[in-house]
């Protein structure tokens, strides 16, 4: 206790229990004699609980948070004087710090002072003692992983397409932007993937986003878990079911009429460009292009004709580039990127037979194509195909072959490959099970990446620390060789740094933030 | 010799009860207790008056006296001043003020020969104080405190003014009454010396919560009992005898 000086002339008076002089105060009892008959800490409870979740070693916070703390540290002192908050209304608190107890003892010892003003002028300061006794509790995340109870909605990506690429496009926009990171669990599907959130919130996210990034649809559906009628209270599974449009890269496709017509006359068989968040088609006997959105897409579907495994393999004999090609009037957008062509093919298994076949097309790829070149074809002429809008067609409009992609040497592409792609799920693919046939998808989808500069904007690229050494020696053998030829790559500059831990880790950390996360994910 | 006592549980004694060295009044209460402590301490001497003042019985806060007589209110009826009439000694004199600080014990406190007043207090109660009292008349008021009845007690022995009393008014009282005077509390540390205590030459009632500490220094100020210099009084001497001077 500290009397306040008043002013230098005060008289002294005589405490009234013990006698001793002092300056008179509000009590006229000196510090001693307060003390004894006033205890300021009257109503603090000595005792007090405290809830740990031994499964993750946090503290519970009323409400409801859970909070990691260490054993003596600011912030488990910081929980345990909020738990004493109420009683501690009526004092100052001045100190507070923990005493020792022996870890297994479950119990805390926390040293408080509180000071009090019992009259005016006069503060009382006092310590004391308060035992907090852990008991253990669960947490909820604790409690739903016992109870295997992790997702609350889940997202069903489906797509109806036998080779899903755009289910790997779609892995690496994820990676990219981080739109998995509330996600609790990726289940790849046979027919596509499942994704996990613990929210309805989490899951609303995330279809918004494939709504944004891909040409899809969604519909929702809820599943009663438990429900409590006296609280009105009903728990549900949420599931959405976003469906993919079944087109692919690199598929023939057979519009409908009237959306061909709608598209400024294109042919009404097509080559699938790419799908990002639109389908783009390109019109191989005039190089008109077309971008569908996905509500247009379901208005009026199609189908497509042909698949990547149904192509044929193709021998170019020559190629003839069509100059000043007459359009008819109201034609759509032009590429500029392609060139029109005729070409002459024979199978590539039937070359130098006496017999064999020569086909003649035009095709959009004539800025690639040499004789001599492979090219991969959709063989319209040999094919049974299996769709109606394409047996309405009048014959004389469908072509004998459609030229799709034209043939690298692959193993080859392999070899010379510097970067990588980082994938969602270690060890495993993402669309369906990680079988030689699905490996080999993903390498074809590594080798769109690298013909297709457009689709490298929208995903990340990593260097491949193992293969960048020594790359100019291999690139100038390349050249005097001369054959191996392949489409322009992934330059430097398009990559990113992968991050490490194990080596100059703060380096990676600061160069590139942004994967850590993947890592962490994958790891 | 001190005592302590209660009135009706109140440990106020001074407010219900007037103590001179020729008489003693006693507000009529619900209970004969103090009465009869009272009655039992000084009935052999004095005389103990039983009475209301006003139809209240806070007679000790109303009414002041001495051995020469006695200032009462200008409520009181008549009744009771005819009563107090005939129970005081003849000597005593007894006289109805018409003041507007009707209190007159917050207002006025004095012993035998000296009188402190409240600095407001009309001129015709002044002359009364003198004549009726036969005691010479200080206006002045202990530090803060105006009201020197509540926050003083005094006799012809010495003077027990309120703690916070600063040393200089103290001195001057002292030189103005002639007699030691100290700073104290009374009721465990309680200011209101007139309130908690009723004082004459001989003894003196405290109320019930007064410490030994604070009856020691009673019982030293005003010289009661067989008096021998405590830790206390020796510990105050400085200021006794500052003040004697």
């Amino acid at each position: 206790m500290q009397p306040m000086k008043m002013e230098p002339s005060v008289a002294r008076v005589a405490c009234c229990e013990c006698g001793i002089a002092i300056e008179p105060n509000g009590a006229n009892m000196c510090a001693a004699c307060l003390r004894s008959r006033i205890d300021i800490t009257e109503g603090i409870s000595r005792t007090c609980i405290i809830y740990l979740c031994k499964f993750c070693d946090r503290y519970f916070v009323p409400p409801s948070a859970w909070v990691r703390a260490e054993p003596e540290s600011k912030e488990l002192l910081s929980i345990c004087l909020k738990k004493l908050k109420p009683s501690l209304a009526k004092v100052r608190l001045t100190d507070a710090s923990f005493v020792w107890t022996e870890a297994h003892s479950k119990r805390l010892k926390v040293k408080l002072t509180v000071q009090k003003e019992v009259f005016s002028n006069v503060v009382l300061q006092q310590s004391l003692v308060i035992e907090f006794t852990v008991h253990n509790q669960m947490c909820d995340d604790c409690r739903r992983a016992e109870a295997k109870d992790f997702w609350r909605a889940c997202v069903q990506v489906r797509q109806k397409a036998e080779f899903k690429k755009t289910l790997f496009y779609l892995e690496q926009l994820l990676l990219k932007h981080k739109a998995h990171k509330d996600c609790t669990g990726v289940k790849p599907v046979p027919t596509g993937i499942d994704f996990y959130f613990p929210k309805l919130q989490d899951a609303r996210k995330f279809v918004d986003f494939l709504v944004t990034v891909l040409p899809c649809k969604y519909q929702y559906a809820q599943e009663l878990v438990s429900h409590d009628t006296k609280n009105n209270t009903y728990d549900y599974k949420h599931t959405f079911c976003v469906d993919i449009v079944p087109i692919c890269r690199d598929n023939v496709v057979c519009l409908p009429k009237k959306v061909a017509q709608a598209l400024g006359n294109m042919s009404q068989i097509v080559v699938c460009q790419r799908v990002s968040n639109v389908i783009s088609l390109i019109d191989p006997n005039n190089l008109q292009l077309a971008d569908i959105q996905g509500c247009n897409f379901w208005r009026d579907p199609f189908e497509t004709l042909c698949g990547p495994k149904q192509l044929t393999e193709f021998y170019v004999m020559d190629v003839e580039l069509v100059q000043n090609f007459q359009r008819n009037a109201g034609h759509g957008l032009i590429s500029k990127k392609h060139e029109l062509a005729d070409v002459w093919l024979q199978r590539s298994d039937q070359v130098g037979a006496a017999d064999a076949e020569q086909f003649s097309t035009r095709t959009h790829l004539g800025h690639l194509l040499n004789p001599g070149d492979l090219v991969l074809g959709f063989d319209v002429k040999n094919c049974n195909v299996n769709n109606r809008i394409f047996d309405d067609m009048k014959a004389d409009n469908i072509p004998d072959v459609v030229i799709v992609k034209k043939v690298y040497d692959r193993s080859r592409r392999a070899a010379k490959r510097q970067w990588k792609l980082k994938r969602l799920v270690v060890g495993g693919n993402i669309a369906g099970n990680e079988t030689d046939s699905v490996a080999d998808e993903f390498q074809r989808f590594i080798e769109d990446v690298e013909e297709d500069p457009v689709m490298r904007e929208h995903i990340n690229i990593y260097k491949d620390s193992e293969k960048v050494v020594g790359d100019a020696k291999t690139e100038e053998q390349d050249m005097e060789d001369g054959e191996g030829e392949v489409p322009g790559a992934p330059t430097v500059e398009e990559m990113l740094d992968d991050l490490h831990f194990d080596s100059d880790s703060d380096e990676g950390a600061e160069s590139n933030d942004g994967t850590k996360q993947d890592d962490a994910m994958e790891e | 010799m001190a005592l302590r006592m209660d009135y009706e549980g109140s440990n106020d004694v001074g407010v219900f009860c007037t103590l001179t060295n020729k008489y003693c009044l006693v507000g009529i209460g619900n209970t004969q207790n103090f009465y009869s402590q009272v009655e039992a301490e000084l009935a052999d001497t004095i005389p103990v008056v039983h009475t209301s003042i006003a139809a209240t019985r806070i007679v000790g806060r109303i009414t002041v006296g001495n051995r020469h007589g006695l200032l009462v209110p200008s409520a009181t009826t008549d009744q009771e001043l005819q009563h107090l009439r005939n129970s005081l000694p003849d000597e005593v004199r007894v006289r109805r003020v018409d003041e507007r600080l009707s209190a007159l014990g917050n207002v006025i406190v004095c012993n035998d020969h000296v009188a402190l007043v409240h600095a407001e207090i009309s001129q015709e109660t002044e002359e009364c104080i003198s004549d009726v009292l036969k005691a010479e008349v200080f206006r002045v008021s202990l530090g803060q405190n105006s009201l020197v009845g509540s926050y003083c007690a005094l006799s012809s022995n010495g003077a027990l003014v309120a703690a916070r009393t600063p040393p200089e008014t103290q001195r001057e009282l002292a030189a103005l009454l002639q007699v030691p005077v100290v700073a104290g509390t009374i009721n465990r540390g309680s200011e209101l010396i007139g309130a908690g205590l009723c004082v004459n030459d001989w003894t003196a009632f405290c109320g019930l919560n007064t410490t030994s500490t604070e009856l020691s220094v009673v019982e030293s100020i005003f010289k009661l009992g067989d008096h021998v210099p405590t830790a206390i009084g020796s510990q105050l001497r400085d200021t006794l005898i500052e003040s004697m001077m």
